[in-house]
């Protein structure tokens, strides 16, 4: 196994694809002393980073520690205040993705860069120059074909974008960096939109590509992930390179999660099955059309009792949005009836649930999480300002507003330069922490949570799950929707799974089993 | 991006700027009006005129001299009045096209008013009375499209836009018509209203104060509204994020009336100044209004909504709407030149913005990274 030895001596081969890599000379990437300041922070503190072909590289850190920062540096989109960049051992200068691109750097953001009114083909086709002003997909169609085929991305090129599952337009977007040929390939949080299985098949990918010689760069927060693709590991945390280009069966998981999160985890919240109260939300036979006019929700019914968390797991787009934007007043229901606390409020407008103590964490945080231009008092207040002490007469007390905030920050561990400080300048973790701390702030009797720790980090993921549970304790009724079985599972004291759009049946949780609920969940029966 | 004219070797490339630069804040607009006016001296350079000497003698009689002063701030009223209202509605993204009709609705009240329902009043009883009347015509010109905005999710742009030519035609209706007066030579024109309904000047001039007053207080007030109170904190949530406002339970259809219906009765108070302070009778629409209620819309623009900075932004439009006249009078420089000037310097600012958001670099053609194009 001597060819290990070539690829650099800190590391050795660790998935059974890459054996037989070609023998590398020299990185293919090489960041040194990197440095770049945003007003307030500094995102990447003299960052080492280094890129071997050939090889998977998992850039590690949670929500906040620079890894976008610095690949967005990479990918010509911000300019580092100090340091430099070496391709091949020759310093460029990328000012712009299309520096990067010619100089054969991709990258796959965590938001799609698609038009989604055009095709797969057109979509690609924007991608390269040489497609040229007329029929500009017809040139390309040959081309995607071919490469397709040969990484076994199955895509059809006339289908619309919009059309496509999040796992259908990660492999558009891999396909642009494919048909341009890029050598190194930068994806941000990849596994973040993918169903477990759509996750493995990129995996599979990813190895293709190393094997081939490409250097893959996948940023992450998830440890599995780590081990089951990457051949090395930088883990950056606060800015700083914490570890550099270890070897990932030279580690631990524990010891990487030590690394990133710069402390030991604290064991899991304990669970409690205590006995819930009265009902606080009833949903009877309650059936809602999805955007595009299908039956979404089919006949389902169910109660949320004080102090208990009703879980609801499925694999995503079985009809979990419709339900909870039907009950939380988004969505009119079709048929049934939803009623909070005795009271129906079927096809009520949410300003009615909210006054009926109904806090809503959405699925989709860019939509309906923050507003990015006000500060983050003003989004922190959005419950609560009608009421006194927050507003007197017409105006808005600002005084108080500010230190109620600041107060708010502090006891939720929001990451801002300040309560003025736009919303739209926080990370997702520090959104999402913003959205619960609102939410909570109302004091409300039930909590509909939507894939609520979907895309955060550890730490985040950690305290937010806490923050559920304490809100359980204080005997609050909480609906927790989540793709995340073992977040179901570690949360929820009745679990029930959905699956093209009908409840198929209600645990207990003590009574549950992860295999079982698998099951239910891709097949829809026990 | 790419700019390439054909055979040049140099092409143009825009590139989002990812960081807001500060300091370019303060120099783009600065460095737009420099170039404006380099520009705009090719065309008086055209017509044998020195370009130093029309803009120093204009600046100097705009700003050395009373009349001058006097001039810019007639100008900057209107403008000013219906800005304020307009930043409002369009925080909300409400947008209101139309206070060039709410303006003359608030001229057509005014008049009706001091002509044939109270001409007989004190000064003390029919000058609020017209601003009262002025502000409600104003806005109820602006009640339909707000309600069919509201109600049914009609277009505003089209609605309030159309509603604009209705009001022209009312007027036209009125001076033709009903209203025509009888010491007029014949003119389209009301009568004069009477001297009690006159708005009052600062002495010296023909600066109507209770308007200037108006405008003024209405910024102020308006920049508290929408800093400190619920209702404005409501329109930047709604404006920003319109699918959390609703789910936060903030009621659309409320505030988009409320928006319409405060830069309507602005535009109106406008239209009461124009018509008591300035013409002192009813005439053709287009000698009323003069297009503010569409340079409102840049005026607004200029100050990036901000009631406060709409001040500045407003005399600024005055001031060049009064360099226009000054040109004209002084340089006999004919009236195309001048819109050609007032253009050039409005197409520079507007085009300026650009370079906030963007950098331009200038590369090669055909050249990619500065190390050339060699694949990684």
């Amino acid at each position: 196994m001597e060819h290990r030895f070539y690829i650099s001596p800190r590391t050795s081969v660790v998935s059974d694809v890459a054996v037989g890599r070609p023998p590398a000379q020299e990185p293919l990437v090489k960041m040194e002393g990197i440095t770049k300041r945003f007003p307030g922070v500094v995102a990447n503190d003299n960052v080492d980073f280094e890129l071997l072909p050939g090889e998977v590289h998992a850039l590690l850190g949670e929500n906040g520690a620079g890894k976008t920062t610095l690949m967005n540096i990479l990918y010509g989109l911000y300019r580092p205040d100090e340091g430099r960049i070496l391709l091949r051992g020759r310093e460029v200068r990328i000012r712009s993705p299309r520096d990067a691109i010619k100089l054969g750097i991709g990258m796959v953001h965590q938001h799609f860069r698609l038009v989604p009114t055009l095709t797969v083909a057109e979509n690609i086709a924007l991608a390269l120059e040489e497609a040229g002003f007329l029929f500009p997909a017809r040139k390309v169609e040959a081309r995607i074909a071919e490469v397709a085929e040969q990484y076994g991305l199955k895509v059809d090129p006339g289908a619309r974008v919009w059309q496509l599952s999040a796992g259908e337009k990660q492999r558009v977007e891999i396909l642009k960096l494919l048909v341009r040929d890029a050598r190194v390939l930068i994806l941000d949080e990849p596994t973040a939109v993918l169903t477990p299985r759509e996750r493995d098949d990129l995996f599979k990918t990813l190895r293709k590509f190393a094997y081939e010689g490409r250097g893959i760069i996948f940023i992450t927060h998830k440890l599995d992930e780590v081990f089951k693709v990457a051949d090395r590991v930088t883990v950056l945390r606060k800015g700083r390179v914490v570890a550099s280009g270890l070897p990932v069966e030279a580690v631990s998981p524990a010891e990487l999660a030590r690394l990133m999160v710069g402390r030991e985890l604290k064991p899991r919240a304990e669970k409690r099955f205590g006995a819930p109260g009265g009902v606080v939300l009833e949903v009877r036979g309650l059936c809602a059309l999805s955007d595009r006019g299908m039956m979404a929700v089919k006949d389902v019914s169910f109660e949320v009792r004080e102090g208990e968390i009703f879980g609801i797991a499925g694999v995503a787009g079985n009809g979990q949005r419709e339900l909870v934007e039907a009950i939380v007043g988004l969505r009119k229901p079709v048929k049934g009836r939803v009623l909070i606390g005795g009271r129906d409020v079927t096809g009520k407008p949410p300003a009615e649930l909210a006054k009926l103590g109904v806090a809503y964490i959405p699925e989709d945080r860019a939509r309906y999480g923050v507003v990015p231009d006000l500060s983050v008092a003003e989004n922190l207040i959005l419950k609560v300002y009608r009421r006194p002490p927050f507003k007197r007469g017409p105006f808005l007390n600002t005084q108080f507003i500010k230190e109620w905030s600041e107060k708010l920050v502090a006891e939720y561990g929001i990451t801002t330069p300040g309560v003025d400080a736009p919303a739209g300048s926080l990370s997702g973790g520090n959104v999402q922490r913003l959205v619960l701390a609102r939410e909570l702030s109302m004091r409300p009797k039930l909590v509909v949570a939507s894939h609520p720790t979907h895309g955060l980090d550890v730490a985040a993921t950690e305290y937010i799950r806490f923050l559920l549970l304490e809100q359980r304790e204080k005997g609050m009724g909480i609906l927790l929707v989540s793709e995340d079985l073992d977040e179901i599972l570690e949360l929820s004291d009745r679990i029930a799974v959905m699956h093209e759009g009908r409840l198929v049946s209600v645990l207990d949780a003590a009574e549950a089993d992860a295999g079982e609920l698998g099951l239910m969940m891709s097949r829809g029966a026990a | 991006m790419r700019w390439r004219p054909l055979g040049f070797p140099i092409a143009l490339r825009l590139e989002r700027r990812l960081e807001e630069e500060g300091w370019l804040k303060a120099a783009v607009p600065l460095g737009s009006l420099a170039l404006a006016l380099v520009l705009a001296s090719l065309i008086f350079a055209a017509q044998g005129l020195n370009p130093l000497a029309v803009y120093g003698i204009t600046f100097s009689r705009i700003f050395g001299t009373s009349t001058g002063l006097a001039f810019l701030l007639l100008k900057a009223i209107p403008l000013l009045l219906c800005a304020v209202g307009l930043a409002l509605a369009f925080r909300a993204q409400v947008w209101n096209i139309g206070a060039e009709g709410q303006l003359l609705l608030g001229s057509v009240a005014a008049a009706g008013l001091a002509l044939f329902v109270m001409p007989n009043a004190p000064p003390y009883v029919i000058i609020p009375a017209m601003f009262v009347a002025g502000f409600l015509a104003g806005a109820g010109w602006a009640l339909l499209p707000a309600v069919l905005k509201a109600k049914l999710n009609v277009n505003e742009v089209i609605t309030t836009l159309m509603m604009n030519y209705i009001a022209y035609k009312l007027v036209e209706y009125l001076i033709y018509g009903p209203w025509r007066g009888k010491a007029t030579w014949g003119f389209p024109f009301t009568d004069l209203i009477p001297e009690s309904a006159v708005l009052p000047v600062i002495p010296g001039t023909d600066v109507h104060y209770p308007t200037l007053i108006l405008a003024l207080a209405s910024a102020v007030a308006m920049f508290v509204l929408m800093e400190k109170t619920g209702l404005g904190y409501e329109v930047k949530v709604y404006g920003g994020n319109p699918d959390l406002a609703r789910a936060a339970g903030i009621r659309p259809g409320k505030l988009i009336i409320i928006c319409m219906l405060l830069s309507g009765g602005l535009a109106g108070l406008a239209g009461v100044g124009e018509l008591a302070g300035v013409h002192k009778r009813l005439k053709y629409p287009w000698a009323i209004s003069a297009g503010y209620g569409f340079t409102a819309i840049i005026v607004a623009w200029l100050a990036r909504l901000n009631p406060i900075t709409n001040v500045l932004t407003a005399l600024f439009m005055g001031a060049l709407l009064a360099a226009g006249s000054m040109m004209r009078a002084s340089f006999n420089i004919p009236y195309a030149s001048v819109n050609i000037f007032n253009g050039l310097i409005l197409t520079c600012l507007v085009a300026g913005e650009v370079l906030l958001r963007y950098r331009i670099r200038l590369v090669a053609a055909g050249a990619g990274a500065e190390q050339g194009g060699g694949s990684a």
